[in-house]
């Protein structure tokens, strides 16, 4: 992808800025499509069409409409806050979503950094997300936002355990840490004579695995039935409390980026990425681009599905799901994988 | 050990059932009425808002004293006896010119009171409902068809004509006086 930008570009360093900044377009339009779906799911899910207005059909451009009200507001800082932190806060947060971008093999054709330490990178990098919001509760100097910000870390922290260590039942399987070099072991349709050889069809404990990943995923990106963060209906706003206009919008932005990467980061892991389920019928570097946000965006819509049916879990009880019951299983099941790997 | 694994299970259960219900909701068409463009069918019997149907008004002022919130206002004028206002659709006679039939619908509680006692059933609710006014004046509904040279006009010939006939009243009162004073005389002769 870089060789051929950097063929149709004649300076180098734009290609390289190209090269670089196609995840943040894809970020971008992804989260102005995500929420505005996510009001139409929401919507059709209650029986009601959601935004009908905005752009014509189905209110396609409703989350456009929001975005330049947001940017028009006006730029509130509290008096006592800590200016900088607080400013820096939703930037930081974003920047961390965007980078942990860098090692998503998009399609075969395009990864951002093909490292050989991808998924732990990956993982580093979205420790970087407590931090931000621990930033943000601290400079608000609000004790509303630190009980929020707090509450949030704690979440983070706690659900990263079980998070990695799912991960890693899966890194065990690929014995490789190269998301692209995980992706290619997953191409080829041998297991059964049709299946795909994605990895949750190559081992029994894997689905377990991926639905352990997939329930701390949910807590990861802030999302029902773990969306104590914000909870919107009973709590104050958590950490957002202070923070208005594009600077909210950017925690906003970052919430959904971080909902995708998760979501890309399953598809890569457990659902062969940007491979075709029909082996090498309908693949190639952009079929394996749709297929491989297809399979995201089809984890995004069951995540979303998901807030729509569940309600909210008290913070003791998702510190004991967390705590007792994900952690302890999933390095049981962790254990398991490797027997099973071992053994056949 | 064995309960939690139970409740474990019972939870997994109840989550795939609720979503189960959400998804086959998604599914559902809504029940949304996309109000300007479409409009939901009022029932037959939507009180929204009050209409008078003045060519049969007869001016009795019984939905004015029906109104529990007295939002019905009335004046009528007698009619002179030159003038025939002909009969009601019903087959009363009208009587009286109604110069004024103001209804301040800002204060309508839409209870339907006043629409039973009229005798001409010519007060009753019509499914208007969009009638929403900058300025709370414009809620006061006008029905009187008269215009106000006409009210002044009827006004006028409604004085004239009673001063006229206190003026034959008296006049017959003097000629009664005159003969009951001329019979005194002549008895008193």
């Amino acid at each position: 992808m870089l060789e051929f930008l950097e063929n149709i570009i004649p300076s180098s360093t734009i290609a390289l800025v190209v090269f670089a900044l196609f995840p943040l377009v894809l970020i971008l339009v992804y989260a102005l499509f995500a929420i505005w779906a996510e009001r139409k799911i929401a919507g059709f899910i209650q029986d009601r069409l959601g935004p009908m207005r905005t752009g014509g059909f189905h209110g396609w451009a409703q989350t456009i409409a929001d975005m330049l009200k947001l940017i028009q507001k006006e730029d509130i800082i509290p008096k006592d806050a800590s200016s900088f932190l607080f400013k820096l806060a939703p930037f930081m947060i974003f920047t961390a979503s965007y980078a942990a971008f860098a090692v998503i093999p998009f399609s075969s054709g395009y990864i951002g950094s093909n490292i050989n330490i991808g998924a732990f990178y990956l993982l580093a990098i979205t420790s970087f997300l407590t931090i931000s919001i621990i930033m943000a509760s601290w400079a608000s100097n609000n004790k509303w936002s630190l009980v929020g910000g707090m509450r949030t870390a704690a979440q983070m922290v706690s659900y990263e355990v079980p998070t990695i260590v799912t991960v890693l039942s899966v890194l065990i399987v690929a014995s490789s840490m190269n998301l692209m070099t995980i992706t290619e072991m997953q191409t080829g349709n041998d297991i059964m004579g049709f299946l795909p050889n994605w990895f949750i069809f190559q081992n029994p404990f894997l689905i377990v695995a991926f639905a352990l990943f997939f329930i701390s995923m949910l807590a990861e990106s802030h999302r029902v039935p773990f969306d104590l963060p914000e909870s919107e209906s009973e709590l104050v706003a958590g950490y957002q409390t202070e923070y208005s206009g594009m600077r909210w919008g950017m925690f906003m932005l970052a919430e959904y980026a971080d909902m995708l990467l998760l979501s890309l980061l399953g598809a890569t892991l457990f659902f062969g990425g940007w491979n075709s389920p029909f082996g090498t019928f309908m693949s190639g570097p952009v079929w394996g681009f749709g297929w491989f946000m297809l399979k995201g965006m089809l984890l995004v819509f069951v995540m979303m599905w998901i807030r729509w049916t569940l309600p909210r879990y008290r913070v003791d009880q998702l510190m004991h799901i967390c705590w007792s019951i994900l952690i302890p299983l999933s390095f049981v099941n962790f254990v398991l994988v490797a027997l099973w790997e071992m053994i056949f | 050990m064995q309960t939690q694994i139970k409740e474990g299970f019972q939870t997994f259960k109840s989550i795939f059932i609720g979503m189960g219900i959400t998804l086959r909701h998604f599914f559902q068409p809504s029940v949304t009425i996309q109000y300007p463009e479409v409009r939901d069918v009022l029932p037959a019997g939507a009180r929204s808002k009050l209409f008078v149907n003045i060519d049969d008004c007869i001016g009795c002022n019984l939905c004015a004293r029906a109104c529990p919130v007295n939002c019905i206002d009335i004046e009528t004028v007698k009619a002179t006896a030159d003038i025939d206002l002909g009969k009601t659709s019903t087959g009363n006679p009208k009587r009286l010119w109604v110069t004024q039939f103001d209804i301040d619908m800002s204060k309508c509680m839409y209870c339907d009171l006043c629409v039973h006692p009229c005798p001409t059933n010519c007060i009753y609710m019509v499914q208007e409902y969009e009638y929403s006014e900058f300025d709370r004046k414009n809620l006061i509904f006008k029905f009187s068809d008269l215009t106000p040279d006409k009210v002044i006009e009827v006004k006028e010939k409604l004085v004239k004509e009673t001063e006229e006939k206190n003026r034959e009243k008296e006049l017959a009162q003097q000629k009664k006086d005159q003969e009951k004073e001329k019979d005194a005389g002549k008895t008193g002769e």
